[in-house]
């Protein structure tokens, strides 16, 4: 990480975590997986397969960008970089997919 | 060796109008058209799933099981990922190169995989022309697994240059963008496993 100028703020950053950190953020998106999976084998799930499965989904990009990404120690001008493209691409595939009659 | 070092120390600690680093900067927005990009091959995806005048469709042809494997060892390699980037921050050379090599590794396991499943499809009819489920689908996981396959050339090149002694402490921003990457192309494998193969 660039060195700010003399006298110069440093934007807002923390430390990156650890290793036991990291493995635990592993193991809570093998366990989201996991359940994934298995929510798409059962059948009394698929009434709300969608928004579950999308839910989830959502959980493990956050998690990834937020720590193993960094996003949530680094500026705050990287998550805005990241997170306002996203948001116009999944606007982009709604406004889509309402026009093509989904 | 010392003078590169120090040249490069020099130069990552450059003043800047944000105080940011401006490769980061600068890789952060290249990651933000990244999701433009795949946002756009999801969107034709999506649009012209069920469309298929002929099959075979993917209810017919996707292998659950196999994928989900798959989307576990890419989840694994963003842990060793991460790990290579401990071990730079903290100097551990030898934690540095092991954890590279298996980020490396773990990315050919899911390439290798995924050439095995497109085989397979090939085989079971399926092909870039034979409907719009097979363009769609080979265009945007083809794009993905051209997007690891970068990465994991990138991943040899830094092991080597670990390996040569030529990756420091001070050249962690060096594995720290890489990774920036390698995680980019495990969030996008997220999306694709839920809305191709999960919800058919």
């Amino acid at each position: 990480m660039a060195e700010p100028l003399e006298g110069q703020a440093r934007p807002r950053e923390r430390a990156h975590p650890g290793a036991k950190e990291y493995v635990g953020i592993a193991v809570i998106l093998t366990l989201i997986t996991a359940v994934e999976v298995a929510v798409f084998y059962i059948p009394a799930m698929h009434p709300v397969l969608v928004p579950t499965l999308l839910t989830l989904s959502a959980l493990k990009f956050c998690l990834v960008a937020m720590f193993y990404m960094h996003l949530k120690f680094d500026a705050r001008l990287f998550s805005w970089l990241f997170v306002v493209p996203m948001i116009i691409a999944t606007l982009v595939i709604i406004a889509l997919m309402r026009l093509f009659g989904h | 060796m010392a003078v590169a070092t120090a040249t490069v120390a020099a130069h990552e600690a450059h003043p800047t109008s944000t105080g940011l680093n401006s490769r980061k900067m600068l890789f952060w927005a290249f990651l933000g058209s990244e999701c433009m990009f795949f946002g756009s091959l999801i969107a034709t995806y999506l649009v012209y799933r069920g469309r298929d005048q002929v099959g075979p469709h993917p209810h017919e042809i996707l292998n659950i099981p196999f994928t989900s494997v798959s989307a576990f060892v890419l989840l694994m390699s963003s842990l060793t990922m991460v790990l290579a980037l401990a071990a730079v921050q903290h100097g551990n050379v030898r934690g540095t190169r092991i954890w590279l090599a298996a980020t490396a590794l773990l990315g050919m396991t899911f390439l290798a995989g995924q050439c095995y499943e497109f085989t397979q499809f090939y085989f079971e009819g399926l092909a870039l022309q034979t409907n719009l489920f097979g363009t769609t689908f080979f265009v945007l996981t083809g794009f993905h697994g051209t997007h690891v396959t970068v990465g994991v050339i990138w991943l040899w090149t830094l092991f080597v240059m670990a390996m040569q002694g030529r990756l420091p402490r001070e050249r962690a921003l060096d594995v720290e963008i890489a990774g920036l990457y390698w995680h980019f192309v495990d969030v996008v494998w997220i999306a694709i496993f839920t809305l191709v193969y999960l919800i058919q």
